[in-house]
């Protein structure tokens, strides 16, 4: 939009400051209970500085370093998700009157703006999927609302895990858009870009000098060489056909026989929106609460209809999770569910791989990257 | 209206889940004026066999006594609900059942085993008679039990939260503490319910809900492997609270070696 600028990086308080001077709710990366996790943050102090990650199948670990540099990790088990979707959500409540009528009440959304500050290019591209099922269409108040006010600076991502492949994925490493600040981090601070027009009037706000050609070609160095460095790929960007084609294929169960069906992978999937419901009564029975909360393929309540089970055994819900993240996706909202953030691989407690059970399944299917 | 009647039986137990009525501070003044507590000693009202509407019952069956009571109550009760690990699943006690060694343990224990009048086994309360609602947990918490009682209230089955636990822990946004520091965490085959507790304070799920539905022991057991623990570690992960729970307690015998050592 328009051109790069730099921050230096004993100046990266004034974004922080500026964000909050217009009224945002400031969430960052913090390294806290052996995670990198996006919360509250009011100084760069709070920023993971020399803090790495190794991230194999089932496993992460953290580990410090010496570095400068406060967004030299890859993503952690959360991100933009539990911010704009809550984890739980009281939708409406309802109250029974001395009189005996009923009465309903929306539940209240009146949050303070929110301004993320280091979402990656695969948080971005998973946002807009969530948009697609939460604010097209059928809109869901809550969601729209915190969305309407969500101010993204995006650091693009260096430092990719063992499992990452978003650049298989085409989300990343680079925050294509969706932004409204863009950075790349250098070891002496950071190239800005703007994405959105309010993100122009917070970039002009920083004390930030002109890019030199060599800070824009280091940033682009390192960007090319986060792509360069993933080694993980799914088969192809549309697999829609090829699953369909091996529903009893008997890869199926030899996942099933490995997986906990725990839940974990949708938990911490970007892009995974399924919900339950339910009513909390108050013990007098007068009110109620309805509660909504991440459910997931994976469990039980998601596969029962109306007096029977229809996913009762784990290789139903696995195929369910993988049938529709990498297939039936593509007709739901145009493209494929997954987004290359490896968060799955990494977080499954037992380290099933997605691209390497896709791999299986359909690596014989016809096909590139379409 | 007559409001409903409760009771709450202790049988072989520590006490320990009745208090999830007795902690419920200004809940328990609101649930004392929607039900008539008919029987329940740790609050002081006696009446062992009072009719019911709904007993709750906590431990476990382990003595001829206990055999008998157990059938009193639930003639005498139109629903009965097990309350914790010990009536559901038999608790620590159940965990002599292992080795089929119960006079041995006796012995070995008590400096005077003739004045211990214990059955060969300790049982869950169906082992006995039939249970319409199980309450799972070491303890229970008084948010379950509540909500279980209120929907007892309205006259239907409560739900029976059957889940992994690793749902509400993300739900919780707890860092998972297998991945991020190698603990063996049992949340991945427990059921839901108490609100990720440990977790949430980096510690592994000690299973003490029971099994979750469609568990899947074997990839569990296999893991626990992966993570050095040697085979009785991983049967006492599987048989520490919820031993005779299905599923546990074929997990847990694959891996579990009597402590006599000769078998």
């Amino acid at each position: 939009m328009n051109s790069s600028s730099f921050l230096p990086r004993d100046a990266l308080q004034s974004l922080i400051d500026v964000l909050q001077d217009r009224g945002y709710r400031t969430i960052g990366p913090r390294a806290q209970d052996g995670a990198i996790q996006y919360l509250d943050i009011d100084d760069v102090a709070q920023l993971p500085a020399g803090t790495g990650d190794h991230q194999s199948p089932g496993r992460y670990r953290l580990h410090d370093g010496t570095s400068p540099r406060l967004f030299a990790w890859a993503n952690g088990p959360q991100a933009l998700k539990p911010w704009l979707f809550h984890a739980r959500e009281t939708l409406w409540c309802s109250t029974r009157g001395a009189d005996g009528r009923l009465s309903f009440a929306a539940a209240p959304v009146d949050e303070r703006p929110l301004a993320v500050i280091g979402a990656r290019a695969c948080d971005l591209a998973a946002c807009h999927l969530q948009d697609r099922h939460f604010v097209d269409g059928m809109t869901d108040p809550a969601y729209a609302a915190r969305r309407r006010g969500l101010f993204t600076v995006a650091v693009h991502c260096t430092q990719p895990a063992e499992t990452c492949f978003c650049a298989s994925t085409g989300d990343g490493p680079r925050a294509g858009e969706g932004f409204d600040l863009a950075l790349s981090e250098l070891d002496d601070g950071f190239v800005v870009v703007a994405g959105s027009a309010v993100g122009q009037t917070v970039a002009d706000a920083l004390p930030t000098r002109t890019a030199s050609r060599e800070q824009l070609a280091q940033a682009d160095a390192e960007i090319a060489g986060a792509a360069a460095r993933q080694t993980r790929h799914l088969p192809s960007r549309d697999l829609r056909a090829a699953l369909f084609a091996r529903l009893e294929h008997a890869r199926w169960d030899d996942v099933a026989g490995r997986c906990l069906a725990c839940g974990n992978c949708t938990s911490v999937c970007p892009t995974c929106f399924c919900h339950a419901e339910q009513d909390v009564p108050s013990l007098d029975g007068t009110s109620s609460e309805h509660v909504r909360e991440w459910d997931s393929c994976f469990s039980e309540g998601h596969g029962y209809l109306h007096g029977f089970q229809i996913r009762p055994e784990i290789r139903h819900r696995f195929r369910q999770w993988m049938t529709h993240k990498l297939g039936s996706w593509h007709e739901q909202y145009g493209r494929s569910g997954c987004v290359g953030c490896g968060r799955c691989i990494t977080w499954c407690p037992v380290g099933i791989d997605i691209t390497v059970e896709a791999q299986a399944i359909c690596g014989d299917a016809d096909g590139g990257n379409a | 209206m007559t409001r409903p009647t409760i009771a709450v039986h202790k049988f072989s137990s520590c006490d320990g889940c009745q208090l999830a009525f007795l902690n419920a501070g200004e809940d328990l003044l609101e649930l004392a004026g929607l039900v008539d507590i008919r029987h329940f000693l740790e609050a002081g009202v006696a009446d062992e066999d009072a009719g019911v509407d709904i007993a709750f019952v906590e431990g476990s069956i382990s003595t001829a006594e206990e055999v008998e009571r157990i059938r009193r109550v639930r003639a005498n009760s139109g629903m009965v609900v097990t309350l914790g690990a010990c009536a559901t699943a038999g608790g620590l006690q159940a965990l002599r059942n292992l080795d089929g060694r119960n006079d041995a343990w006796k012995q070995a224990v008590y400096a005077q085993p003739e004045f211990i009048g214990t059955l060969e086994h300790a049982e869950p309360v169906a082992a006995h008679i039939d249970v319409d609602f199980a309450l799972w947990g070491c303890p229970v918490n008084g948010r379950q039990v509540l909500a279980a009682v209120r929907q007892l209230l309205f006259g239907v089955t409560p739900l029976d939260p059957r889940d992994k636990l690793c749902h509400e822990c993300k739900r919780q946004h707890a860092v998972c503490v297998m991945v991020a520091d190698g603990r063996p965490c049992m949340g991945p085959v427990t059921r839901t319910g108490c609100g990720a507790l440990c977790p949430r304070f980096g510690r592994d799920c000690y299973a003490c809900f029971g099994p979750a539905e469609n568990a899947n022991t074997a990839a569990m057991g296999a893991r626990l492997d992966g993570l050095g623990l040697p085979p009785a570690d991983i049967a006492r992960r599987f048989l520490f609270i919820n031993s005779h729970a299905p599923g546990f307690l074929e997990a847990g015998r694959k891996h579990y070696r009597s402590d006599f050592g000769d078998d």
